[in-house]
């Protein structure tokens, strides 16, 4: 990672202790770079996502009712597992060779640097579901308001998922058995967004507002942002110890 | 006279007085739990809409209550044991983790069998419910998490991270029966008001939640001298126990 190394570098050099804008952006430019640079693994996260929603009408029944009254969930239930495929890797890399290391050593805020990871993570795995939504929400024989209120719900609820999952993933660094222990720690976590999500589409489908779930959802959205960063931060520090 | 309170946070200084306090304590819930059966299942009337069995919330109400409060009493160490960094308070947090566990299996479990006779069901997705399977899931995370880590103190302070994340989930089960309207009924005793019960019913229920804390404080007395003398067992002060005379070194 030579790109890093320089970085690192001018942080060091920075008078500006606990920097965090720069250290966000920073951290938020350097994991979109590793992204696309291998671009062909967001590629199969995006393939796993699209597979498996495909699963829930060939396993069941081809019933367009039916699909309707399931698809939310479904689409929901299959954008957690994508998160959650491509968490342990948030940190993993970056905790093998060092990096995290130093990130932590860096004068720049530990937090901002954790979250400016996570809010590359959401982008590269929770953007896209949010942009495919609809297009799938399709299969499931979804109307217009519905496939709106699904992406809404989906643009407010992945962040979350993100965010949580950045915390287990730190928690589980360099552990025996961290993909199936991530799993148990982030997905019982994520529930409460599962259930407002697909709540938000079943309060439109029987004719009701759904301002109530988009607003919990918001709500769970501006907690996680303000205290996720920090328990992964610190999080980050314990697996480092 | 000032008590240090400090004094009892060294895990030397705690043991004799968890293993001296962990017996009293079964002997107290042994009691209360003969007296509490005896007037939930023998004294109490047959209640005039739920038959006998409305009699299983002898157990499941004192069960759900431990299951949220032994998850805030670990929630409290967890703080402790991140901001004083003493080693105690996370061991107390690790010996309580099973504990609540067992409660919240039972809450579900006879909450079940409670429901057949009651609702028809056995399960329903309720608000109520749900998040009460969703603590159970956590007390087997936070379990989990520590069995995956090799480094105790290591282990500690991650159990403590997990712990405080998930305590967002104790108040939406507390209050859920009041924000949403579900299947679960509301609470029938409340701090302010006269409770909605018949006073030999509410007796044997306060015994009952008596028994189950004497209960809850022993298993975790109990659990975290052996958690002690495993941790410190190579400290001089733990080899010098009369009980570690005879013991495998």
């Amino acid at each position: 990672m030579s790109s890093v190394a320089p970085s690192i570098a001018f942080a060091a050099a920075q008078p500006a202790t606990g920097a965090v804008a720069p250290a966000f952006g920073w951290a938020i430019a350097r994991d979109l770079r590793l992204a696309f640079r291998s671009r062909a693994e967001l590629g199969v996260q995006l393939l796993f996502y699209v597979i498996v929603v495909t699963l829930f009408p060939l396993s069941t029944t081809p019933d367009p009712t039916l699909l309707r009254t399931m698809g939310p969930g479904v689409l929901w239930v299959a954008a957690l597992l994508a998160s959650l495929l491509s968490l342990p890797r948030l940190f993993a890399a970056d905790h093998a060779d060092g990096t995290l290391e130093q990130m932590a050593l860096s004068p720049w805020s530990l937090p901002a640097i954790v979250s400016g990871k996570m809010a590359a993570h959401w982008l590269t795995t929770g953007v896209p579901v949010v942009v495919l939504s609809p297009l799938i929400g399709v299969q499931y024989a979804l109307d217009g308001a519905s496939l709106a209120t699904l992406a809404l719900g989906l643009l407010l609820g992945t962040p979350i998922l993100s965010l949580l999952g950045g915390i287990g993933a730190a928690l589980t660094l360099g552990l025996r058995g961290g993909g199936s222990l991530l799993a148990l720690l982030v997905l019982p976590l994520c529930v409460p967004v599962l259930i407002f999500g697909a709540g938000a589409v079943d309060a439109v489908r029987s004719g009701l507002d759904a301002g109530a779930n988009f607003s919990l959802l918001a709500a769970g959205l501006l907690i996680a942002i303000v205290g996720a960063p920090f328990a992964a931060a610190a999080a980050v520090r314990i697996a480092l110890d | 006279m000032t008590v240090n309170f400090f004094r009892f946070a060294s895990p030397a200084s705690f043991y004799p007085l968890a293993r001296r306090a962990a017996p009293w304590c079964f002997g107290v819930a042994a009691v209360l739990l003969a007296a509490g059966l005896s007037v939930g299942l023998v004294v109490a009337p047959t209640d005039a809409t739920q038959g006998d069995a409305y009699r299983i919330i002898f157990l499941h109400v004192p069960a759900a209550w431990m299951s949220m409060f032994i998850y805030l009493v670990m929630a409290f160490w967890s703080v402790l044991a991140l901001g004083y960094n003493t080693r105690l308070s996370a061991m107390m947090a690790q010996a309580l983790a099973p504990t609540g566990a067992l409660m919240t299996f039972i809450a579900l479990v006879t909450g079940a069998f409670w429901g057949r006779p009651t609702w028809g069901t056995y399960w329903a997705w309720d608000a109520r419910m749900t998040s009460e399977l969703i603590l159970l899931f956590l007390y087997f995370g936070i379990i989990a998490l520590r069995n995956a880590i090799d480094d105790p103190r290591r282990a500690d302070k991650a159990c403590a991270v997990l712990t405080l994340v998930g305590a967002v989930n104790i108040p939406i089960i507390y209050f859920s029966v009041k924000w949403w309207n579900t299947l679960h009924q509301g609470s029938t005793i409340s701090m302010t008001a006269a409770p909605k019960m018949a006073q030999v019913m509410l007796i044997g229920l306060v015994l009952m939640v008596f028994a189950a804390w004497a209960y809850s404080i022993g298993t975790a007395l109990a659990r975290v001298t052996s958690i002690i003398v495993e941790r410190e067992r190579g400290a001089a002060w733990v080899a010098q126990l009369p009980e570690m005379h005879g013991a495998p070194a």
